[in-house]
């Protein structure tokens, strides 16, 4: 996916974000909660696309990441004290939290993304579990019952203008030659090692960037919601994490973009119907699966080699 | 005598994983996928003889072995049904398709069993007490080893059945026809191997042993709910990859090697809260060092 004048984009969508963050008072609070939701699911979908997407691994454990960055950058938030309400600090604090992320992402990544497919899934997903557990009986986050009362520092500015950064960085990055390595071991890893792209090292690069992303997504999680539970990163979240993934079309951005706006806004507009929520997405994932398997926009069937 | 005690407890959880590993393995070896609705099909099978058991009950007395059979055939049967029907609905359309949309769809199906099974008007999400089968007894060995009447039964039909798979696998033509497909399945079907009857009937063998397996240990827990069926089912995999993914005795000794640890685990005061956790630990650990699995063998991926 090529962008035209990516760079002019991405200035202009951080100086409106940074803009609309001025006016932000005066909208009406839970539409901006709203909106920062889907700041943060383009964040955490445009990253586990450059890992499911562009790079064809399938991890599951999305949402351990952004615990991680979330836990992380939160527990900083609470224990700094005073420098918390610097200007500077609350991006450092996200960075710090995306490093740890990717910090973690490596070490989960060199032992399982010599894995692959379903191996890697399941280890990912079983990552997640144990990130939840630790989370779970570590007193110094909370434990089972939380952590609470971070502060109020995510706004529009600083998720618009991270999401803005993460997509540029993420499309710069699959369209380098450099980048060209991601798509190869997608298409065909055999070909692409014969070919002498070291795949190992390639799928540990786009794991580790995506989980840098996430953690980032989850400290502005973080401190947009104020309280972080366990629970709140189980692998439902996870999984919502995949299906906006699966449902854009892995591997295309624009795609994917539109697939989290949309599907942050469908459970906000369908309340009435969230008993329902998990089981129209596990229909959805079927039914494209069986019937679209490039993604609900895409208007060109593109046919990929089996691996 | 506490050691002991923890190794009989153990040898009972790790038969009942040994046996949902066993249906992983299988779907495996034929397919080369991990069918992750197994879990799932497992707590189908837990569910159905939590309905059909009172009926059972009234045909063939209280908590009488020929009733406790009953429902252990029934749930068996209806299980090895929804196994192959998803088999044939969701996963034959894509047998041609890239390994990674199988995936996708495996975990579409699981998550669709789940969630249609937790909204209150199917099932509902909150546990459920689970009837007796037969009469629980539990013999007092020395001072301190108690063995209970249920454990004796997980492992018993653990072992009958594991015979069973043995002797189906083995022994007779269909068995014989499931080696052929899981070792080349473009060369069976050019002998004349009716390829996807096999992969059906593969998938009901292993949903009709998870069913069992579901109802073991729905006998063990404390109740049954949708969701009970994830646990053992990651255990259960992981257990098939500590054995070597594709390897039926590999399986069953992951199984019981992995039931035994946990069970040790949970005895050790500091460790028990981590309990969930040491399972991926395990998997971690092999997919580290030894990859192909205690029995399995590594291949080398041919272009």
């Amino acid at each position: 996916m090529q962008f035209p004048g990516a760079k002019r984009w991405l200035l202009i969508g951080i100086a409106l974000a940074i803009l609309a963050s001025y006016f932000a008072p005066q909208f009406n609070p839970y539409y901006l909660g709203v909106v920062i939701d889907v700041g943060i699911a383009i964040i955490l979908a445009t990253s586990l696309n450059l890992i499911n997407g562009h790079t064809g691994q399938f991890s599951l454990g999305h949402a351990g990441f952004m615990a991680v960055g979330g836990y992380f950058s939160a527990w900083v938030s609470l224990n700094i004290g005073e420098t918390a309400t610097a200007f500077w600090y609350f991006p450092l604090s996200l960075i710090a939290g995306g490093l740890v992320a990717a910090v973690v992402g490596l070490l989960v990544g060199i032992p399982s993304l010599r894995l692959r497919g379903d191996y890697l899934a399941i280890v990912t997903l079983g990552f997640g579990e144990i990130i939840r557990v630790v989370a779970q009986n570590t007193e110094a986050v909370g434990a089972a019952s939380g952590l609470k009362g971070i502060p109020e520092l995510t706004n529009l500015g600083w998720t618009f203008g991270f999401a803005a950064i993460t997509i540029y960085a993420i499309s710069a990055l699959v369209n380098s030659t450099y980048g060209r390595a991601f798509i190869a071991v997608h298409d065909d890893e055999i070909a692409a090692e014969s070919n002498g792209v070291d795949t190992t090292r390639t799928k540990v690069t786009a794991f580790v960037t995506g989980a840098f992303f996430a953690g980032i997504a989850g400290g502005l999680y973080a401190h947009h919601k104020q309280f972080l539970s366990p629970t709140g990163f189980d692998w439902v979240k996870s999984i919502d994490i995949v299906v906006i993934v699966i449902l854009g079309g892995m591997g295309r951005t624009v795609g994917v973009i539109a697939a989290a706006i949309l599907l942050t806004l469908m459970p906000e507009v369908l309340r009435d119907f969230s008993e329902y929520r998990m089981i129209i997405y596990s229909l959805l994932i079927i039914l494209l699966m069986l019937l679209r398997p490039a993604g609900l926009f895409s208007l060109i069937p593109t046919r990929r080699k089996s691996s | 005598m506490d050691f002991l005690q923890q190794t009989i407890n153990g040898l009972g959880l790790g038969a009942i994983y040994a046996l949902i590993a066993l249906g992983y393995t299988m779907v495996y070896g034929v397919l080369r996928f991990i069918n992750f609705a197994h879990s799932d099909v497992l707590m189908l099978g837990a569910f159905t003889a939590f309905y059909i058991a009172p009926k059972i009950e009234k045909m063939f007395g209280n908590q009488s072995v020929l009733g406790c059979i009953m429902v252990f055939v029934i749930a068996a049967a209806l299980c090895a049904c929804i196994g192959m029907t998803i088999e044939r609905l969701a996963y034959r359309p894509l047998r041609n398709r890239p390994k990674l949309t199988v995936l996708i769809t495996a975990i579409g199906v699981s998550l669709l069993i789940e969630y249609t099974a937790q909204n209150e008007k199917v099932i509902g999400a909150s546990p459920q007490p689970f009837p007796q089968l037969l009469p629980e007894h539990a013999f007092q060995i020395g001072q301190k080893l108690i063995i209970s009447s249920n454990d004796i039964l997980t492992v018993a039909v653990t072992i009958v059945l594991l015979v069973a798979m043995w002797f189906i696998v083995q022994k007779t033509r269909v068995g014989t026809a499931m080696r052929a497909v899981s070792y080349n399945q473009q060369a069976a079907l050019l002998m004349g191997v009716p390829v996807n009857r096999i992969i059906s009937f593969t998938f009901g063998l292993g949903s009709a042993l998870a069913a069992i397996a579901g109802i073991l240990y729905s006998i063990r827990a404390p109740g049954i709910e949708p969701l009970m069926g994830v646990q053992p089912g990651l255990r259960a995999f992981v257990a098939a990859v500590l054995g070597g993914i594709g390897n039926l005795p590999g399986a069953v000794l992951g199984g019981v090697l992995l039931g035994l640890l946990e069970t040790f685990a949970g005895g050790i005061p500091g460790l028990s809260n981590y309990r969930d956790a040491i399972a991926f630990a395990i998997l971690i650990l092999i997919l580290l060092f030894k990859p192909a699995g205690l029995l399995g063998r590594s291949t080398v991926e041919k272009v």
